[in-house]
């Protein structure tokens, strides 16, 4: 605990509520709350809270009241209580901030500054509830071109060689969540919503336990990043998509550690190094260097896999995003991943979480741009990821050119997520983010799987009816299809990255 | 150029133009325990075509010759159900030799270049010459043996889970960065091929090491150590180790053990096994 640090959050409690059962005080991880027997009262520390409301919505009398408590130093624009707060634990450690989730910062969303289309008198607009509306899509690299023969018996035969495809029954893919990052409750929680709803969720660079290969590996996209953990032969030929991580929209350029005392006996097995050491990657690939070492990598999956299943190249959207994006393509990538600066992570650098990279939507409108004036753009699929909040957020990435989007932060609040941003600290009230068992078995898998489910059922069924208002029955008519869609409250040089016009226009 | 509307041009060099196996064939002579490839003017992936081609058949031996650059070799023999094979290599394989190898045994005479055994899971790789950079990265299990010197960042990020300790070998001396990252395994620097009280070549050696043991014979500075490595003396089971690597050197690569054994040896051990557990202010 730091010292002369003014509590972040204010706890209330009603006493003439308060029946003392001590639900609080079990459970609180941060211990904030303290029973006193002797004067049959509940003490706060509020220092430790870190309002994640978990104490709030248990309290069986509503007892409780948390409320983020931000207006006690001097008002500052320039220097605010967070600057002056981090200042404070800078001073007192010489250490780097760290957080957790995503960036917090007033960065314009635009999502918020775009608008969808419908269909009025020209043409129709669909009703999903009685006519087909496809959300399937199909994510790999697409052949330059079909060539049909015929056969005798006047039968069509498709000459052409086609690539890998994944077939997925919605746009919505769980972005990469590591089993060390977050609990196996949660991990487990989004294989199984992903494979009961005919999509994919990502492993991350953690691996995939062993136990799960055969029964979640055909929903799995698994990840070959820089700390290499848990990559074996088996663990890539038993999963559906590949993924190599350069980097990630939270923490772009640099890598990650994994601190030793979430390296448990499970999570040493899973990753294949001893239990209790630190799980570095390093912030480079040390086989890639370049384009034409990506490719060698690219080429060394598809080797391990016999050319069988797709392989994609995430990378955090940085400032030369779409020229990279182009050598990711031509480096023989069949999926290219883009994590915007809204991006989550597990724990990273406040300095660069909050202030390194670029917003997604600028950054996936630049790189389709550039794909498509290339005339490579169906040698890619695109997954956008890093910051989608809502199925309009969604749908409307697909608009500017994304196949599928990955979600993250939308998957963890729907299992019970508040974003305190301490995922860092292992101490997850929610049991999330932590690999304590006293915290893990409070999410149940079972109810965490339904509400996963829940969840891509409503978004697929929004993005159903925004299609139809749209007058669109197929995902794929959209994709790219800035048409449909309308700046408002943007500059010039905005709308012309997003290669949209403004709303009359 | 695919004569369609790509504007820069976009040629595949793995993918495009490649012979059927059918008519690769005419390029291996495979009989029921042995395959014989000419590996001249095969492209990266027909060379690997017929290498899981002959893998099929149930050979155990494979011998590949004319062998100019071609990558991959033995990446996509994964086939849990298959027995091990043996493949020799005449003469130059290219990069990713042995890249995530599953058990097979591969021997090369001539040089190797980047990424020998890259994120190998188990086998043997046996290099009669030289090894490029990046070699033994995040391997994982299995042994490697390299003749003479090998290039940058040797044995990066080698990691190992109980019984699974992978282990190099390397003749030689090495350039910067050797054993950086490390988190597990053997790694044994000979030095045969410096003169007596030369220095090793390498810095920064052991550079954010947490894990796994570095034996090197020969000379090094401490400037040429990184921050998180310390040095040792060796008990008697790390000689034990010693010598029973050497010795296989040897039977190897023809040399003598008993010559080589007779050091100087040091061991570098990592000083944390959390070498970054303290720069984070929470």
């Amino acid at each position: 605990m730091y010292s002369y640090l003014l509590p972040e959050f204010t706890v209330k409690r009603l006493e003439d509520r308060c029946i003392r059962c001590r639900v609080c005080e079990r459970q609180c991880a941060n211990q904030v709350h303290e029973y006193d027997g002797e004067l049959d009262r509940l003490f706060t520390t509020e220092e430790a809270c870190v309002g994640c409301q978990r104490c709030v919505v248990l309290c069986p009398t509503n007892a409780l009241h948390v409320q983020p408590r931000t207006a006690d130093y001097r008002p500052n624009c320039s220097w605010t209580r967070d600057k002056l707060q981090n200042l404070k634990k800078q001073a007192e450690t010489g250490g780097v901030v760290l957080t957790g989730s995503g960036n917090d910062r007033p960065y314009r969303i635009y999502w918020d500054h775009l608008v969808l289309n419908a269909s009025q008198v020209t043409n129709p607009s669909i009703d999903p509830l009685r006519e087909p509306m496809e959300l399937k899509t199909f994510l790999g690299k697409k052949p330059d071109t079909l060539q049909v023969t015929y056969d005798n018996d006047g039968l069509p035969r498709l000459e052409s060689g086609l690539h890998p495809n994944v077939p997925i029954s919605t746009p919505l893919v769980f972005s990469a969540m590591s089993l060390g990052a977050i609990s196996y409750p949660a991990y487990k929680s989004l294989a199984t919503a992903a494979r009961e709803f005919g999509t994919l969720f990502n492993t991350g660079e953690g691996g995939l336990p062993a136990h799960m290969r055969e029964e979640f590996g055909v929903s799995a996209i698994v990840q070959c990043a820089s700390g290499r953990f848990g990559v074996d032969p088996e663990y890539l030929n038993s999963a559906r998509i590949i993924e190599i991580k350069i980097g990630q929209g939270a923490k772009p350029g640099i890598g990650g550690h994994l601190p030793g005392e979430k390296v448990s006996a499970d999570i040493a097995r899973t990753r294949m190094i001893p239990q209790g050491t630190d799980a570095l990657s390093p912030a480079p690939q040390h086989d890639i260097y370049s384009i034409e070492d990506l490719s060698m990598l690219i080429y060394a999956l598809k080797e391990t896999t016999n050319y069988e299943k797709p392989v994609s190249v995430k990378i955090a959207a940085v400032h030369n995003v779409a020229a990279i994006a182009s050598g990711i393509v031509r480096a023989g990538a069949d999926i290219v991943a883009i994590d915007g600066i809204r991006g989550g992570t597990g724990a990273a650098p406040l300095a660069t979480r909050d202030n390194v990279g670029i917003p997604m939507e600028l950054a996936l409108a630049a790189v389709d741009k550039r794909l498509r004036d290339e005339g490579i753009r169906h040698k890619c699929s695109i997954l956008a990821a890093g910051g989608i909040r809502c199925s309009t957020d969604a749908i409307k990435a697909i608009a500017l050119g994304a196949d599928a989007v990955y979600i993250g932060t939308a998957a963890l609040v729907a299992m019970g997520c508040t974003l305190c941003h301490k995922c860092y600290t292992g101490k997850c009230n929610w049991g999330i983010c932590t690999q304590n068992p006293y915290l893990t078995k409070r999410l149940n898998p079972e109810i965490a799987t339904r509400k996963l489910v829940n969840l891509l059922k409503s978004w697929s069924h929004e993005i159903q009816e925004l299609l139809g208002g749209m007058g669109i029955n197929a995902i794929e008519s959209l994709r790219g299809n800035r048409d449909h869609l309308r700046g408002v409250g943007l500059e010039a040089w905005e709308l012309d990255v997003l290669g949209v016009k403004g709303a009359g226009e | 150029m695919n004569g369609l509307n790509v504007k820069f041009g976009m040629r595949d060099n793995f993918l495009d133009g490649l012979m059927p196996v059918s008519k690769l064939l005419e390029y291996a002579d495979i009989n029921e325990t042995k395959a014989v490839i000419d590996a001249r003017g095969l492209k990266h992936k027909e060379l690997n075509d017929l290498l899981r081609e002959s893998l099929q058949h149930g050979v155990s031996r494979i011998v590949i010759n004319n062998v100019f650059g071609q990558r991959y070799i033995g990446t996509r023999l994964y086939d849990p159900g298959r027995e091990k094979v043996t493949i020799e290599i005449n003469n130059f394989p290219g990069n990713d030799l042995g890249a995530f190898l599953n058990g097979h045994r591969i021997i090369v005479h001539g040089n190797a270049q980047d990424g020998v055994g890259n994120t190998m899971d188990a086998g043997e790789i046996i290099v009669h010459g030289r090894a490029g950079d990046v070699a033994a990265m995040s391997m994982r299990g299995g042994r490697i043996f390299i003749r003479d010197n090998v290039g940058y960042r040797a044995a990066i990020h080698m990691k190992e889970y109980r019984d699974k300790v992978p282990v190099l070998v390397i003749g030689g001396t090495a350039q910067d960065f050797l054993g950086e990252y490390m988190a597990g395994g053997i790694l044994i620097l000979l030095g045969l091929t410096l003169q007596e009280n030369d220095l090793h070549r390498a810095n920064y050696i052991g550079t954010g090491m947490h894990g796994g043991v570095i034996y090197l014979r020969g000379h090094v500075e401490q400037h040429q150590l990184g921050r998180e490595v310390g040095i040792r003396p060796l008990d008697e089971k790390d000689k034990e180790i010693i010598r029973n690597y050497v010795v296989e050197y040897c039977r190897h690569f023809d040399a003598n053990p008993e010559e080589i054994l007779q050091g100087p040896f040091i061991k570098l051990l990592p000083v944390s096994k959390r070498p970054y557990g303290k720069i984070y202010a929470y």
